[in-house]
């Protein structure tokens, strides 16, 4: 099918994206946010979306990138998914992290315009991002016609492509703080096939005092209708010893308070068995990852 | 509305709706069918074209998001004319039977043509090869003959698994 008809415009500012969009929500059908457009265009060809206005961000100058200040990774609006691919595009833990999970997102050509916080926006339940977002409390910027506003990633997912955005607001960034550098960090996911969407995911970010755990973060997309943390498992681990044990009792934890979404190739009873054995298996990378880090410093 | 962008090194300007997407304009009204067009929502990368040097879906793309930029399409790559005047990615693919219906075939090359000039490490990477390849979908040759003709195209040894 091809997209029905839009109003188009490609503002060189955020004020202007901004006035675009208050203009554009209040016509029938609305205003949409054009960033990297790989979910976007694909909505628009199948006419499941009809915005009477397509605001495109491409000509706004300082949306994109990926910085690091004051102990978070800013994430602009335009950073694409490659941006995060890179070795090095964030210090410590997180650098380590970004390149597993951003290669599990589509395909390269589709990563090469995809956006970090454009995949936020769209709230696809299954998007990996949403996992990293949760487990290390991001922050999502919005800026809107009544001037700019945070909220907390726990707050932002509503539900399937239901998030806390206002009509009038864009996403200008998202930032994630940088784990300490002794964190440990895993990711593991679970789909049908190299082209599917995540049937379940997980992030674990650990922090150790010996043997003991200190701090454990658990990211899960598939556990719910949006992504969340694994609460009552990182709570068991505070304060265990590190190891095959805990991480299965964690994974049998997180299992039991799933409350997955039953769909064709994915049934509710597979998900939950999923999320114990992929909490196991994220917390198990990031002991890993982080004894790996230890030989390396010790080298 | 009026676009100008290059198109395989020429610049060209053209007066499409919004909702178009850029693939279909290459085709329609630009002549480049060599552009193929078969899922048009981002699976199956046949419309992949290079934009400033990177490859990417000419279906996810709106053509007016084109305005300035550089696209390279498939009839882009050639060194010259006939059969003598295909580049070296595309004689690798003559070489290693690397097509049968022909239909993928042009996504193929620009995806690969666009990790020749752009991401070189990845034919040192067996295993980010394999994932670079399965961004395209082909139902002829089950990928190993593309595969080597990458490796061909790239200077490497498509035995040397």
């Amino acid at each position: 099918m091809k997209s029905p008809s839009f109003g188009y415009v490609a503002p060189a500012s955020t004020a202007d994206v901004v006035d675009a969009l208050t203009t554009g929500s209040a016509a029938p059908g609305g205003a949409v946010v054009l960033a990297g457009g790989q979910s976007l265009l694909v909505e628009l060809h199948h006419r499941r979306v009809r915005p009477a206005l397509v605001v495109d961000l491409g000509r706004v100058g300082d949306l994109g990138g990926l910085a690091v200040a004051g102990g978070e990774l800013h994430v602009g609006a335009l950073a694409r998914h490659r941006d995060a691919e890179r070795p090095g595009a964030a210090p410590g833990p997180l650098g380590r992290l970004l390149p597993r999970v951003a290669e599990h997102v589509a395909h390269p050509p589709v990563r090469a315009r995809g956006t970090i916080a454009g995949s936020l926006a769209w709230g696809h339940p299954a998007a990996e991002w949403g996992a990293v977002a949760v487990a290390l409390d991001a922050r999502v910027d919005l800026r809107g016609a009544g001037g700019g506003r945070s909220v907390a990633a726990a707050d932002w997912f509503r539900g399937p492509h239901r998030t806390a955005r206002r009509p009038d607001e864009l996403v200008t960034a998202l930032r994630l703080p940088l784990p300490p550098a002794g964190a440990g960090v895993g990711f593991v996911e679970h789909r049908r096939t190299a082209a599917s969407y995540a049937g379940v995911a997980v992030v674990a970010v650990l922090e150790l005092e010996g043997p003991v755990v200190t701090s454990a973060r658990l990211g899960v997309v598939g556990a719910a209708d949006r992504p969340e943390r694994a609460a009552a498992a990182e709570g068991f681990l505070r304060g265990a010893e590190a190891g095959e044990a805990a991480f299965a009792r964690a994974g049998e934890l997180a299992a039991r308070d799933a409350d997955p979404v039953d769909e064709p190739h994915q049934p509710a009873d597979h998900r939950r068995h999923l999320v114990g054995v992929l909490v196991r298996r994220a917390l198990g990378r990031a002991l890993a990852d982080r004894r790996s880090t230890d030989e390396e410093e010790d080298a | 509305m009026r676009v100008e962008f290059d198109v395989n090194g020429e610049r060209r300007s053209v007066d499409v709706e919004p909702r178009r997407h850029l693939a279909d304009v290459l085709r329609d009204e630009l002549g480049l069918t060599g552009t193929h067009l078969a899922c048009e929502h981002g699976v199956c990368g046949s419309c992949t074209v290079l934009l400033d040097g990177e490859a990417v879906r000419s279906c996810l793309l709106l053509a007016v998001q084109c305005e300035g930029r550089s696209v390279r399409t498939v009839e882009g790559l050639a060194d010259g004319e006939g059969p003598g005047g295909l580049n070296p990615l595309q004689r690798a693919f003559s070489a290693e039977h690397a097509l049968q219906c022909g239909f993928c075939t042009p996504g193929f090359v620009v995806l690969l043509q666009g990790a020749l000039e752009r991401d070189p490490a990845v034919f040192d990477d067996p295993e980010a090869l394999r994932r670079l390849l399965s961004s395209n979908l082909c139902r002829c040759t089950g990928y190993e003959p593309i595969r080597r003709a990458a490796l061909r195209a790239a200077g490497r040894d498509p035995d040397a698994v």
